[in-house]
């Protein structure tokens, strides 16, 4: 069937909820309103409002809750009405959730899914258009899962809401309604933890997730006569599946790394840097970065423009690693 | 009240300050590591909010309530294990005092940001609530903790479900070093449930009776479906906020007016007054609780520690080796 991405987490979370009455929802504006983007439209009237519930603005509560529910043994699904809006609920996540099972001494499990809209491109602003994975990257107890497709959008939300820990489900809002896609009518998961290998290529690597996987695979056709690259769609953050990414390096030799999220502090680094420790015998170039510019994500056009990375930079930053 | 029922309570005050004089004691002699916070001169909160709980009702600790932990049934074995940091904790050893619920028993371990559990009481009231479970949520919290959003949240969100949860306020009137008068500008934390849609109260913390008969009313009005309740229970920690804390910041006139109203005293004095046999029942309850500090202390010394290793274990579920390919 045809789908796009935002239908693909509305029919999960939908599908979830009828295979297991302990998957529910909790965020704001997601049951009468159906959610400020319709990602949870019909959910409300087909699963019931104790199941689908709308919370007052309190992000922390929400996240807070959730910890309480899944503790009970429940599947919550936590939404964040925009994920900028994650730092209000950042203790509850970091403190709270994340320890929950280590400070329990296993007693316990955290199935938790946190999710909302990240990601720039839409004229958003500063506070509709962050991608805040690097945050919760550093924290050991959670996952993090960045979908690019529509396919992996259903699979990796319903293996989220399957999980036993929490995980950070960051969907583009970029994506939403561009990207139209078939999916199987039968069920199918895509595992956490697992990349996927959007093109094959000899001569270079490109890692990247979420919505810059698209503009990466644009760039690497237009640019097959030049260079045979690589893409690698990592899927989910963490953990990162080195497998993957260590195979692909042993065979091109050259690397570039491309995300949204802005470059100093971003995955990017750490990737860089165990590619570097890991690979070095590997190399013929330096591992290299692109990402937003150290800056906010700004409102108007020609800045956001500037500040994030598109296919124009990707192709240069390509070239520029290919000549080494 | 029967007589059996007295003598219970007056057992479980008396457990918990004699294991929690004890802890101190250790302390002291430099046996422990991490920080202690005694709760000593508050136990008639934590026993009259968690004598009458069921098994499976719920309680939400805060770092003071290590008698919550004794009456709502954690063994007090695990539990002085669990303050040596030793493998037969709640925690395994990977977090002290008490962070580390005893979940079997109904016992959430607390973070250190204060109030942050109150959320978490919300959404497992919402559960009880929703599966029709005649279940009941207790989260304690100090008058400090009160100013903290999670806090308004948690009471918010309860508020608007009218959820099976009694808010319990310890107000001890120090939040560590703050006064009540630079933490809020209303007289009680009672005062604000009004703002909630539900009911607040204001007890003496020191006098058993007063604080079971609030936590009857509070539990029952939960458990019937009749919302929530905040409780403020007016009381005084007699140590500093944690062990190292000299608490020169208040008047020692005060400490001794309220060492004057002390809980278990108070306790002794009523049963005194019951034509019990008090003398008997003192000399037996002594000699109990002695006993079980001094086994509870024997396990833990000889507990295991945990090893370096095990400083990965329970992150997931499943465990991630993230260092190896």
């Amino acid at each position: 069937m045809l789908v796009t991405y935002i239908e693909a987490i509305r029919q999960a979370m939908d599908e979830e909820m009828a295979r297991d009455k302990n998957v529910m929802l909790l965020g704001e504006d997601v049951g009468i309103l159906g959610g400020a983007f319709k990602a949870s439209q019909g959910l409300q009237e087909k699963h019931g409002s104790d199941r689908v519930v709308d919370t007052p603005i309190s992000e922390s509560l929400i996240i807070g809750a959730g910890v309480g529910l899944a503790v009970q043994g429940m599947r919550p699904i936590l939404e964040m009405q925009f994920i900028d809006f994650i730092s209000c609920g950042f203790d509850q996540i970091v403190n709270s959730a994340a320890t929950l099972r280590y400070r329990h001494g296993g007693q316990t499990a955290c199935p938790i899914v946190i999710r909302g809209p990240s990601g720039g491109g839409v004229h958003g602003g500063l506070y509709h258009s962050q991608n805040p994975e690097a945050w919760f990257f550093h924290v050991p107890g959670l996952k993090i899962v960045a979908p690019a497709t529509a396919y992996d959008a259903k699979g990796l939300m319903k293996s989220a809401i399957r999980d036993d820990d929490p995980v950070l489900y960051f969907e583009h809002k970029f994506l939403y309604r561009r990207i139209k896609e078939e999916i199987p009518q039968e069920e199918f998961l895509v595992p956490i933890g697992k990349a996927a290998l959007r093109k094959e290529g000899r001569d270079l690597t490109v890692i990247t997730y979420s919505s810059p996987v698209h503009a990466v695979v644009k760039a690497a056709r237009d640019m097959a006569s030049e260079v045979d690259i690589e893409v690698i769609d990592l899927r989910t953050l963490l953990p990162i599946d080195w497998g993957t990414i260590k195979a692909s390096v042993r065979k091109t030799g050259k690397v570039l790394i491309v995300h949204e999220a802005r470059l100093t502090g971003g995955i990017g680094g750490e990737i860089a840097a165990r590619i570097g420790q890991e690979c070095f015998e590997d190399l013929d170039g330096p591992v290299m970065r692109l990402a937003a510019r150290d800056t906010h994500t700004p409102f108007a056009p020609a800045m956001e423009e500037y500040v994030l990375p598109n296919q124009d930079k990707i192709t240069e930053a390509i070239r520029k690693l290919a000549a080494y | 009240m029967t007589e059996q029922k007295d003598r219970e309570l007056y057992h479980w005050l008396r457990l918990i300050r004699e294991f929690e004089d004890r802890v101190s004691h250790l302390d002291k002699q430099g046996k422990l590591m991490g920080g202690v916070y005694s709760g000593k001169g508050q136990e008639a909160v934590t026993v009259g909010f968690c004598h009458d709980l069921r098994w499976d009702d719920w309680i939400f600790p805060l770092h003071r309530d290590l008698g919550a932990y004794l009456v709502k049934g954690a063994d007090p074995k695990r539990l002085m294990a669990q303050i040596f940091g030793k493998r037969d904790g709640f925690a395994k050893g990977k977090d002290s005092y008490l962070h580390g619920g005893d979940l079997s028993n109904g016992i959430f371990g607390a973070t250190s940001c204060l109030g942050a559990t109150l959320p978490v009481a919300a959404g497992m009231a919402y559960k009880f609530k929703m599966r029709k479970e005649d279940r009941v949520a207790v989260a304690f919290f100090g008058e400090g903790a009160s100013s903290r959003g999670d806090v308004h949240e948690a009471m918010n969100f309860a508020g608007v479900h009218k959820l099976p949860v009694v808010f319990v306020c310890e107000n001890n009137f120090y939040a560590y070093s703050t006064p009540n008068e630079l933490q809020f500008g209303v007289d009680n934390v009672a005062d604000r449930a009004a703002g909630y849609g539900f009911k607040g109260e204001i007890v003496s913390g020191n006098d058993l009776h007063a604080v079971l008969k609030a936590s009857k009313k509070a539990i029952d009005r939960a458990r019937k479906g009749e919302g929530p309740t905040l409780v403020e229970c007016k009381t005084y920690r007699y140590h500093g906020h944690s062990e190292h804390d000299r608490a020169d910041y208040r008047e020692e006139e005060e400490v001794i007016t309220w060492e004057s109203r002390d809980p278990i005293q108070l306790w002794e004095v009523y049963l005194q007054r019951k034509k019990y046999d008090f003398a008997a029942i003192q000399a037996e309850t002594t000699e109990k609780v002695k006993r079980i500090v001094e086994e509870a202390l024997a396990f833990a010394e000889a507990s295991p520690a945990p090893e370096g290793p095990e400083a990965m274990e329970d992150l997931y579920a499943m465990p991630i080796d993230t260092e190896a390919v």
